[in-house]
Protein backbone atom coordinates (compact mmCIF):
# COMPACT_ATOMS: atom_id res chain seq x y z
CA UNK A 1 0.00 0.00 0.00
CA UNK A 2 2.74 2.71 0.81
CA UNK A 3 4.19 1.82 -2.11
CA UNK A 4 1.59 2.68 -4.29
CA UNK A 5 1.31 6.26 -2.65
CA UNK A 6 4.85 6.90 -2.64
CA UNK A 7 4.32 5.96 -6.34
CA UNK A 8 1.45 8.18 -6.84
CA UNK A 9 3.39 11.14 -4.84
CA UNK A 10 5.90 10.71 -7.15
CA UNK A 11 4.13 11.00 -10.15
CA UNK A 12 2.83 14.34 -9.43
CA UNK A 13 6.04 15.67 -8.79
CA UNK A 14 7.84 14.26 -12.02
CA UNK A 15 5.04 16.07 -13.55
CA UNK A 16 4.97 19.22 -12.50
CA UNK A 17 9.03 19.19 -12.71
CA UNK A 18 8.29 18.16 -16.76
CA UNK A 19 5.69 20.94 -16.90
CA UNK A 20 7.30 23.54 -15.43
CA UNK A 21 10.56 22.84 -16.83
CA UNK A 22 9.29 22.80 -20.07
CA UNK A 23 10.25 19.25 -21.02
CA UNK A 24 6.32 19.37 -21.92
CA UNK A 25 6.71 21.62 -24.74
CA UNK A 26 8.06 20.13 -27.66
CA UNK A 27 9.08 23.00 -29.10
CA UNK A 28 11.19 23.65 -26.69
CA UNK A 29 13.01 19.94 -26.72
CA UNK A 30 13.19 20.22 -30.74
CA UNK A 31 15.41 23.85 -29.85
CA UNK A 32 17.15 22.11 -27.49
CA UNK A 33 18.40 19.38 -30.09
CA UNK A 34 18.79 22.28 -32.88
CA UNK A 35 22.50 22.54 -32.36
CA UNK A 36 23.06 23.70 -35.82
CA UNK A 37 20.08 26.18 -36.26
CA UNK A 38 18.36 28.05 -33.38
CA UNK A 39 20.10 26.21 -30.21
CA UNK A 40 18.06 26.64 -27.19
CA UNK A 41 20.21 25.63 -24.16
CA UNK A 42 17.52 25.99 -21.33
CA UNK A 43 16.62 22.20 -21.20
CA UNK A 44 20.27 21.44 -20.17
CA UNK A 45 19.33 22.83 -17.03
CA UNK A 46 16.43 19.81 -16.43
CA UNK A 47 19.09 17.31 -16.69
CA UNK A 48 21.51 19.11 -14.99
CA UNK A 49 19.37 20.07 -12.23
CA UNK A 50 17.98 16.64 -11.72
CA UNK A 51 21.29 14.70 -11.83
CA UNK A 52 23.19 16.95 -9.84
CA UNK A 53 20.06 16.69 -7.17
CA UNK A 54 20.36 12.85 -7.47
CA UNK A 55 24.27 12.41 -7.56
CA UNK A 56 24.28 13.67 -3.83
CA UNK A 57 20.46 12.17 -3.16
CA UNK A 58 20.89 8.65 -4.30
CA UNK A 59 24.30 8.21 -2.36
CA UNK A 60 22.57 9.55 0.60
CA UNK A 61 19.33 6.95 0.28
CA UNK A 62 21.02 3.64 -0.98
CA UNK A 63 23.41 3.92 2.46
CA UNK A 64 20.30 1.79 4.21
CA UNK A 65 19.92 -1.33 4.30
CA UNK A 66 16.74 -1.57 2.23
CA UNK A 67 14.41 1.23 0.62
CA UNK A 68 12.06 3.11 3.57
CA UNK A 69 9.02 1.75 2.44
CA UNK A 70 9.88 -1.39 0.76
CA UNK A 71 11.82 -4.92 2.07
CA UNK A 72 14.40 -4.70 -1.22
CA UNK A 73 16.44 -2.61 -3.78
CA UNK A 74 15.25 -3.04 -7.51
CA UNK A 75 18.50 -2.13 -9.23
CA UNK A 76 19.46 -2.88 -12.51
CA UNK A 77 22.05 -5.56 -12.72
CA UNK A 78 22.74 -5.56 -17.18
CA UNK A 79 26.44 -3.64 -17.26
CA UNK A 80 27.35 -4.93 -21.38
CA UNK A 81 27.42 -2.04 -23.49
CA UNK A 82 25.18 -4.27 -26.21
CA UNK A 83 23.59 -3.77 -29.81
CA UNK A 84 20.21 -3.78 -28.05
CA UNK A 85 21.31 -0.90 -26.12
CA UNK A 86 22.97 1.35 -28.89
CA UNK A 87 20.35 0.43 -31.87
CA UNK A 88 17.71 1.08 -29.10
CA UNK A 89 19.10 3.76 -27.93
CA UNK A 90 19.91 5.63 -31.62
CA UNK A 91 15.85 4.81 -32.69
CA UNK A 92 15.09 6.78 -29.20
CA UNK A 93 16.79 9.96 -30.28
CA UNK A 94 15.23 9.62 -33.88
CA UNK A 95 12.34 9.55 -32.96
CA UNK A 96 12.85 11.93 -30.07
CA UNK A 97 14.09 14.37 -32.69
CA UNK A 98 11.06 14.14 -35.21
CA UNK A 99 8.32 15.10 -32.79
CA UNK A 100 10.15 16.52 -29.62
CA UNK A 101 8.00 14.32 -27.42
CA UNK A 102 10.26 11.61 -25.23
CA UNK A 103 7.91 9.24 -23.11
CA UNK A 104 6.91 10.93 -19.94
CA UNK A 105 6.11 14.59 -21.08
CA UNK A 106 4.01 12.31 -24.00
CA UNK A 107 1.85 11.03 -21.46
CA UNK A 108 2.07 14.18 -19.49
CA UNK A 109 0.30 15.97 -22.74
CA UNK A 110 -2.92 13.64 -22.70
CA UNK A 111 -4.04 16.65 -20.69
CA UNK A 112 -4.03 18.89 -23.14
CA UNK A 113 -6.60 16.78 -24.74
CA UNK A 114 -4.76 17.28 -27.98
CA UNK A 115 -5.51 14.63 -30.53
CA UNK A 116 -1.85 14.61 -31.67
CA UNK A 117 -0.62 13.76 -28.39
CA UNK A 118 -3.21 10.77 -27.72
CA UNK A 119 -1.97 9.76 -31.64
CA UNK A 120 1.82 9.88 -29.99
CA UNK A 121 0.94 8.00 -26.92
CA UNK A 122 -1.26 5.11 -28.70
CA UNK A 123 1.53 4.37 -31.21
CA UNK A 124 4.43 4.37 -28.55
CA UNK A 125 2.35 1.85 -26.83
CA UNK A 126 2.08 0.20 -30.14
CA UNK A 127 5.89 0.53 -30.39
CA UNK A 128 6.19 -0.89 -26.88
CA UNK A 129 3.84 -3.79 -27.72
CA UNK A 130 5.89 -4.84 -31.05
CA UNK A 131 8.73 -4.58 -29.09
CA UNK A 132 7.51 -7.29 -26.69
CA UNK A 133 6.42 -9.41 -29.25
CA UNK A 134 9.93 -9.10 -31.28
CA UNK A 135 12.10 -9.07 -28.19
CA UNK A 136 13.27 -12.62 -29.32
CA UNK A 137 14.75 -11.65 -32.43
CA UNK A 138 17.10 -9.60 -30.76
CA UNK A 139 18.59 -12.31 -28.33
CA UNK A 140 20.37 -14.23 -31.39
CA UNK B 1 20.49 33.12 -16.48
CA UNK B 2 17.02 33.91 -18.36
CA UNK B 3 14.06 33.05 -16.73
CA UNK B 4 13.65 29.47 -18.89
CA UNK B 5 16.69 28.29 -17.64
CA UNK B 6 15.91 28.80 -14.23
CA UNK B 7 12.20 27.25 -14.60
CA UNK B 8 14.26 24.27 -16.36
CA UNK B 9 16.77 24.00 -12.98
CA UNK B 10 13.30 24.44 -10.80
CA UNK B 11 11.89 21.56 -13.07
CA UNK B 12 14.92 19.31 -13.02
CA UNK B 13 15.28 19.54 -9.13
CA UNK B 14 11.76 18.43 -8.91
CA UNK B 15 12.20 15.80 -11.32
CA UNK B 16 15.40 15.01 -8.82
CA UNK B 17 13.29 15.09 -5.77
CA UNK B 18 10.73 12.39 -7.71
CA UNK B 19 13.25 10.27 -8.44
CA UNK B 20 15.43 10.18 -5.50
CA UNK B 21 11.49 9.30 -3.62
CA UNK B 22 11.16 6.51 -5.73
CA UNK B 23 14.75 4.93 -5.19
CA UNK B 24 14.68 5.80 -1.39
CA UNK B 25 11.13 4.74 -0.93
CA UNK B 26 10.92 1.67 -2.71
CA UNK B 27 13.47 0.98 -4.23
CA UNK B 28 12.49 1.59 -7.67
CA UNK B 29 14.21 3.43 -10.85
CA UNK B 30 12.07 5.95 -12.11
CA UNK B 31 12.03 5.23 -16.13
CA UNK B 32 9.08 5.85 -17.52
CA UNK B 33 9.11 4.11 -20.81
CA UNK B 34 10.09 0.41 -18.32
CA UNK B 35 6.95 1.60 -16.14
CA UNK B 36 5.24 1.92 -19.04
CA UNK B 37 6.40 -0.95 -20.90
CA UNK B 38 5.87 -3.10 -18.06
CA UNK B 39 2.31 -2.45 -17.09
CA UNK B 40 0.92 -3.06 -20.28
CA UNK B 41 0.52 -6.96 -20.03
CA UNK B 42 -2.46 -8.52 -17.51
CA UNK B 43 -3.59 -6.44 -14.47
CA UNK B 44 -1.08 -7.86 -11.74
CA UNK B 45 -0.98 -6.53 -8.20
CA UNK B 46 2.91 -6.25 -8.15
CA UNK B 47 2.72 -3.53 -11.33
CA UNK B 48 0.02 -1.65 -8.60
CA UNK B 49 3.46 1.13 -8.57
CA UNK B 50 3.42 1.39 -11.67
CA UNK B 51 -0.20 2.37 -12.28
CA UNK B 52 -0.17 4.87 -9.63
CA UNK B 53 2.47 6.92 -10.80
CA UNK B 54 1.33 6.84 -14.15
CA UNK B 55 -1.74 8.10 -12.52
CA UNK B 56 0.42 10.55 -10.71
CA UNK B 57 2.02 11.84 -13.89
CA UNK B 58 -1.64 12.95 -15.29
CA UNK B 59 -3.03 13.70 -11.98
CA UNK B 60 0.10 16.27 -11.61
CA UNK B 61 -0.46 17.16 -15.18
CA UNK B 62 -4.09 18.18 -14.70
CA UNK B 63 -3.04 20.24 -11.70
CA UNK B 64 -0.70 21.97 -13.47
CA UNK B 65 -3.08 22.84 -16.54
CA UNK B 66 -5.73 24.43 -13.73
CA UNK B 67 -3.11 25.93 -12.19
CA UNK B 68 -0.90 27.40 -14.43
CA UNK B 69 -2.18 26.80 -18.04
CA UNK B 70 0.52 29.16 -19.70
CA UNK B 71 2.81 26.01 -19.25
CA UNK B 72 0.87 24.63 -22.14
CA UNK B 73 0.78 27.73 -24.62
CA UNK B 74 1.85 26.13 -27.47
CA UNK B 75 0.72 23.78 -30.52
CA UNK B 76 1.16 20.51 -31.54
CA UNK B 77 1.03 21.67 -35.58
CA UNK B 78 3.10 19.02 -36.95
CA UNK B 79 1.66 16.59 -39.61
CA UNK B 80 -0.20 13.54 -37.86
CA UNK B 81 2.38 11.30 -39.28
CA UNK B 82 4.69 12.73 -37.72
CA UNK B 83 3.32 11.87 -33.96
CA UNK B 84 2.44 8.59 -35.25
CA UNK B 85 5.76 7.58 -36.62
CA UNK B 86 7.32 9.04 -33.70
CA UNK B 87 5.45 7.50 -31.47
CA UNK B 88 6.46 3.89 -32.70
CA UNK B 89 9.76 4.40 -32.78
CA UNK B 90 10.19 5.47 -29.48
CA UNK B 91 7.90 3.06 -28.16
CA UNK B 92 10.05 0.59 -30.11
CA UNK B 93 13.04 2.03 -29.14
CA UNK B 94 13.45 2.66 -25.78
CA UNK B 95 11.92 -0.81 -24.90
CA UNK B 96 14.91 -2.51 -26.85
CA UNK B 97 17.76 0.33 -25.13
CA UNK B 98 16.23 -0.14 -22.18
CA UNK B 99 14.80 3.15 -20.81
CA UNK B 100 14.48 6.79 -22.24
CA UNK B 101 15.44 10.14 -20.84
CA UNK B 102 14.08 9.11 -17.40
CA UNK B 103 15.51 5.84 -16.45
CA UNK B 104 19.06 6.50 -18.63
CA UNK B 105 19.57 9.85 -18.42
CA UNK B 106 18.14 11.07 -15.12
CA UNK B 107 18.73 7.68 -13.11
CA UNK B 108 21.20 6.44 -14.77
CA UNK B 109 23.93 8.47 -14.79
CA UNK B 110 23.31 9.75 -11.28
CA UNK B 111 23.87 6.58 -10.45
CA UNK B 112 27.28 6.85 -12.84
CA UNK B 113 26.14 3.21 -14.79
CA UNK B 114 28.03 2.87 -17.95
CA UNK B 115 25.14 1.78 -20.37
CA UNK B 116 23.10 4.67 -19.38
CA UNK B 117 25.81 7.28 -20.23
CA UNK B 118 26.54 5.76 -23.41
CA UNK B 119 22.35 5.55 -23.96
CA UNK B 120 22.28 9.25 -23.06
CA UNK B 121 24.80 10.10 -25.44
CA UNK B 122 23.32 7.82 -28.49
CA UNK B 123 19.80 9.27 -27.89
CA UNK B 124 21.29 12.73 -27.37
CA UNK B 125 23.47 12.54 -30.59
CA UNK B 126 20.86 10.87 -32.57
CA UNK B 127 18.28 13.90 -31.63
CA UNK B 128 20.59 16.38 -32.75
CA UNK B 129 21.09 14.65 -36.02
CA UNK B 130 17.37 13.94 -36.54
CA UNK B 131 16.72 17.57 -35.96
CA UNK B 132 19.35 18.37 -38.42
CA UNK B 133 18.68 16.53 -41.42
CA UNK B 134 14.63 17.55 -41.22
CA UNK B 135 15.82 21.14 -41.18
CA UNK B 136 18.12 20.06 -44.32
CA UNK B 137 15.71 18.16 -46.13
CA UNK B 138 12.04 19.64 -45.31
Amino acid sequence: MKTTIVAFLSGIIFSVGLVISGMVNPHKVIGFLDVFGEWDISLMFVMGGAVSFNLIAFRLVTKRDKPFFSENWHLPTASDLDKKLLIGSALFGIGWGIAGICPGPGIVNLVTLKLEAFYFVLSMIMGMLLFHFTKSVWEK
Amino acid sequence: MTESMVLALIGGILIGVSSTTMLGGIGRITGISGILGLSLGKIKAEHLWRYTFLGGLIVGGIGMKISNPEFFDYQLNLPVAHYIIAGLIVGYGTRLGSGCTSGHGVCGISRTAKRSILATITFILFGIITVALKRALL
